[in-house]
Order: structure tokens, then C-alpha cells, then sequence
């Protein structure tokens, strides 16, 4: 098989799993976020002296963060359950349809999903930002940054999903991708007691530590929202690092996948 | 097999093989960008830990986990001191609110408190410098925390060592002797500092009731260096002593240790904690044999030569 016809085939398999997403209604949580963002906006410019900028930034972020992250997580542990559910996956794989293109199309039919999904949001954010500030500023541009981090999150988020998904039921597969997600969340902390752990213990501790996602470093919502700035070496470690563990997840996904008995 | 099925076969071990490969290597690739990261953002976490201050707002946004978000906190404080001190910096501006929100999360996790009793107060570089933060923290802990003696200790120990206020001391150290479990020490201490007598003997007690008060490993070590220091300044103080009483008796100063002997003011040749032998100057002073070894003497270095202080790879030790 050659590589243009690969690249076809998991170009296709990405684009009806964005298909899908937008058919189940997905993009219908912007409706939502465009309620939260301009009602809090009007509300913040009423009750609220000197923060504005603050709480849009920071509400704007978390809930772009919340929904992508409940998204990634919700369609991600269904990629190959429905499929298998439908039967239609036995079909996709009787045509010349690896089993890794096919996991590798899914991962980017979702994360194309959730990227147009955060575009969209972030379009809110500064729109928001535009009625309570009345014009942009220079710091706004660490505004983008974050909106950057959090795309990688989703990233590691629907790589995990699809790793869960791919050799256990959905509803453990969101279970273990939620815990996932809150341990990254406090996994700096985590590398904090495992420094402070000693003997085989702090082995363990230590491993565990550095296995689980890092999100921490992904979120620099507060810091962006105080108007501080992002350093340029951030950025690459983690876009690196984000890229790294999602390319783990699945290639895990892809050797699990590959075992699996379809029959 | 069919030339079909092994073609198969073979497609699917060659993507095993890529799998297991690129899992490995972005394994190995994330872990090593994690630490990069971890080592640039060594301060900033505990920054960002402190864009929200106020313990109620924590509170509510632990949902009800405090003692969770509690046990994060003092790990960053801990965390921060060490890096901080690791590297060089005496700048440890943030040890004050992060054990300040640790302990209004949980005012009963005493290590919190023992610890800002402990390097909240000594100037940089071995601490923050700050012993007003220091004597608010002890004494919110010890309104919270009345039965526990070792706070009352860390409190009076404070009072002592950065105000020079023995009657406060005083007081204190009383009020925790009367504590249904408490020290021996305690009531010794109090009656110590009603009379301000005994200088060595007292900071003796205090450094050795803190090694025996706590299981924290940085505030040990502190205690034991500081215990060894007091033994070469008291040692110090006493040969110069004996020096002096041979000047006076002889019109002239021993020309070493061995004259001290003869003459009865000694028994064999004194020597340092560490089994180093004191030597006697020209002059008639005592001085150690390596003045790099034992850390906060403040006795027995050559003249102009600074108090040691531990070295920056171990562990922060100072009180």
C-alpha cells in the first residue's frame, strides 16, 4: 500500500468521524458557551470594578477548556465501541483499511472536531473581551497562547480516550479518562511528593508521577488572565511534550487494536 | 499458510514492531521534556498556587477536600524552600503565604507550623528572614492548637532566639509545662528563661528538644549541626579560659597544649566534635582544625573568617 493511498485513507476516516461529531450534534455546546460567556460578560461589566478582563479570561478559558475536555472525552470512548456496537467497523475494515490507520484517522477526526469547536469559542472569548475592555490589547496575545495550551490538552485527552477505548468498556473508558485528566491536573504535585518519598516508594511514586499526563503545565489560565506573559521555551516544551504522550497513548491504542479480537 | 496470509502476517508484526518503538520513544521523549519543563517552571508553580490567597475562596473551590488541598500546599511550600535554597536564591518572599494558606486550609497540621518556626525567621540565605510572618504563624497555630506542646516550644523558641524577649519566653515555655502531655524540658526551659542563666546549657536544651520534638529530617540536621557548633563554642570559651588562668599564673602564654597539661588545667589534648584536635595560637586563642566542618561556629575560626554555613547541594539547614 502506498503512502499517498494511506494518507487518503486515514484523511477519510478523520473526516466522517468530524462528520459523525458534527451529526450527533456536537458543536451544539457552543450555543451554550455563547450564553455563559455573554450573559457573564454583561454581568462581570455590571457588578464587577477593575476585573472584568480577569473573570472573562479566566471564565472564558475554563469553560473552553471544560467543554473541549467533556467533548474529547464523551466521543472519544465511543470511536471504536459504536463502531463495533453499529457493526459498521467490520465493514471499514474489509476494505483495505489497517486497523492503526484506522485508530490514527479516528484520533484525528476528533482532535479536527474539538480544534474547530475551540476556534469557534475562542472567537467568543475575544469577542467578549472586546465588550468588556471596549478594544484589545498587547497581553491579549497570551490569551491565544492558553487557547494553544489548551488544544494540546485535548490532544492527550482524545488520545486517551481513544488508548481506554480501544480495550475497555465506555463507561470505564470515560471513568479512567476523567481520573486521568484530574490527576494531570495536579501531577506537578504528585512529582512533589514523590520527591519527598523515600526507598522503593519513592521509585514507584516517582514512575507514576511521570507517567501520568501533565496538564498542570498546559494550563496557564490564571497567569494569562493576570496578563503575564508565557515563555517562549513553555510553548515548545510543551507543544513537544503534548505531541510525545499522545503519540504514547496511541501507539498503545494501536498495539492493543492490532491484538484485539474482532470476531 | 498462503503467500496472502503471510504477507498479512508479516504487514502486522512490521506495525507492531513501529508501535512498540514510537510508544518507547515518546515515553522516553515526554519524561525528558517533563523535567525541562518542571525545571523552568520551579518557581512559578508556587506562583500560580498563590493567584487565589484567600483560604475561603480555596475552600469553596476544594469542595469540601481541604485537608487534600492542605496536604498540596505544604508539599509546595516544602518544594519551594528546598529549590529556592538548592539554587542559590535567598529570596523565599512566597514561604509566608503558602504556609499561611497551608494552615488555614488545615490549622492542625503542625509540620506546617514547626517548619515556618523553623525557617520563616533566620535571615537568608537559610531563611526568609521575615520573623514577624514567623511569630503570626505560631501563635495561630498555637490558638488552634492548645494541647500540643511542641508548638508552645516553637513559639517560645522564637521569642527567644529572634526577639530576645525571655519573659515572653518565659511565659510560654510555663504554659505549655502545663500541658497534660508535654516535655520535661518544657518547665526547665521556662525557669531557665525567667533567670536568663546558663547560655549554652539553655540553647543546648532548646536545639536538643527540637531534634527530639520533630521527625522532619531537614529540622534535625539543623538541630544536630547547631548542637555540635554550641559544643566548639563552649569547648572554645573554656580553653581560652584555662589559657588565660596559665597566663596569669606563669607570665606567660603555653606554648601548646601539652603546657596546659603539665601544668593540671587539662586532661589529655581536647578536641573537637568531629575527633580534630583544638589548636592553640600564638596569641593564646583556640582555634579548629578545619573551620569548613562544622557549620554555625561562631567560636574558634581565624580571625575575619565568616560563620560556615551548610553547603547549597544539602538539604536546608538552619533554624
Amino acid at each position: 500500500m502506498n503512502s499517498g493511498g494511506m494518507n487518503s485513507r486515514i484523511g477519510y476516516i478523520a473526516f466522517n468521524t468530524f462528520r459523525e461529531a458534527v451529526r450527533d450534534r456536537v458543536l451544539y455546546n457552543l450555543i451554550a458557551f455563547a450564553l455563559l460567556l455573554s450573559g457573564a460578560a454583561i454581568l462581570v461589566g455590571e457588578i464587577s470594578i477593575d476585573i472584568e478582563r480577569l473573570v472573562v479570561v479566566n471564565l472564558g478559558l475554563t469553560a473552553v477548556s471544560l467543554f473541549g475536555v467533556v467533548i474529547a472525552i464523551f466521543i472519544g470512548i465511543g470511536l471504536v465501541s459504536k463502531e463495533i456496537d453499529k457493526r459498521t467497523l467490520y465493514t471499514v475494515l474489509s476494505r483495505p483499511v489497517r486497523r492503526w490507520e484506522f485508530v490514527v484517522g479516528k484520533f484525528f477526526g476528533l482532535t479536527g472536531t474539538l480544534v474547530v469547536n475551540t476556534s469557534l469559542m475562542a472567537i467568543g472569548v475575544f469577542l467578549a473581551l472586546l465588550y468588556v475592555a471596549h478594544r484589545f490589547e498587547k497581553m491579549d496575545v497570551w490569551v491565544l497562547v492558553a487557547l494553544y495550551f489548551i488544544v494540546l490538552q485535548f490532544l492527550i485527552v482524545c488520545a486517551l480516550a481513544l488508548f481506554f477505548s480501544s480495550f475497555s468498556t465506555p463507561l470505564m473508558s470515560a471513568v479512567f479518562t476523567f481520573a486521568l485528566f484530574v490527576i494531570g491536573n495536579l501531577a506537578e504535585d504528585l512529582r512533589g511528593f514523590a520527591k519527598i518519598t523515600q526507598g522503593v516508594g519513592g521509585w514507584i511514586a516517582t514512575a507514576i508521577a511521570y507517567l501520568v499526563p501533565n496538564f498542570s503545565a498546559l494550563n496557564v489560565i490564571s497567569q494569562v488572565a493576570h496578563g503575564d506573559a508565557v515563555p517562549g521555551r513553555l510553548i515548545l516544551y510543551n507543544s513537544v511534550y503534548a505531541v510525545l504522550y499522545a503519540a504514547m497513548a496511541i501507539s498503545g491504542a494501536v498495539l492493543i487494536f492490532q491484538r484485539r479480537n474482532l470476531k | 499458510m498462503s503467500a496472502e496470509s503471510e504477507v498479512r502476517m508479516s504487514a502486522t508484526r512490521r506495525v507492531n514492531l513501529v508501535a512498540t518503538a514510537v510508544l518507547f520513544l515518546s515515553m522516553a521523549g515526554g519524561m525528558a521534556t517533563l523535567r525541562a519543563i518542571d525545571h523552568m517552571r520551579r518557581v512559578s508553580a508556587a506562583q500560580e498556587a498563590l493567584y487565589v490567597r484567600s483560604s475561603k475562596v480555596l475552600r469553596r473551590m476544594s469542595l469540601g477536600y481541604t485537608g487534600l488541598l492542605a496536604d498540596i500546599y505544604w508539599t509546595r511550600a516544602v518544594q519551594y524552600f528546598g529549590e529556592q535554597h538548592h539554587s542559590g536564591s535567598g529570596d523565599f518572599r512566597l514561604l509566608a503565604p503558602l504556609l499561611e494558606v497551608t494552615t488555614e486550609l488545615d490549622p492542625r497540621l503542625l509540620p506546617a507550623y514547626q517548619f515556618g518556626a523553623n525557617f520563616l525567621a533566620p535571615k537568608p540565605p537559610n531563611g526568609a528572614g521575615l520573623p514577624g510572618a514567623s511569630l503570626s504563624l505560631m501563635k495561630y497555630g498555637v490558638e488552634h492548637n492548645p494541647d500540643q506542646w511542641r508548638l508552645y516550644y516553637n513559639l517560645g523558641f522564637l521569642y527567644y532566639t529572634e526577639f530576645k524577649d525571655f519573659a515572653k519566653a518565659a511565659d510560654v515555655f510555663a504554659q505549655g509545662a502545663r500541658l497534660p502531655v508535654t516535655n520535661e524540658f518544657m518547665s526547665i526551659l521556662a525557669a531557665r528563661m525567667a533567670q536568663h542563666a546558663g547560655e549554652f546549657d539553655t540553647a543546648r536544651m532548646l536545639w536538643f528538644t527540637t531534634y527530639q520534638s520533630t521527625k522532619e529530617a531537614q529540622i534535625r540536621q539543623n538541630a544536630v549541626d547547631h548542637l555540635l557548633a554550641l559544643q566548639v563554642d563552649e569547648d572554645v570559651t573554656r580553653l581560652e579560659q584555662v589559657v588565660e588562668k596559665y597566663r596569669e599564673q606563669t607570665g606567660r602564654l603555653p606554648a601548646s597544649m601539652g603546657d596546659l597539661e603539665r601544668a593540671g588545667f587539662i586532661h589529655g589534648t581536647p578536641a573537637d566534635p568531629k575527633g580534630r584536635p583544638y589548636k592553640l595560637m600564638p596569641d593564646g586563642r583556640i582555634e579548629v582544625q578545619d573551620p569548613k566542618s562544622i557549620y554555625f561556629i561562631t567560636k574558634g575560626l581565624p580571625p575575619g573568617e565568616a560563620t560556615p554555613q551548610p553547603p547549597r547541594e544539602n538539604p536546608p539547614t538552619s533554624k
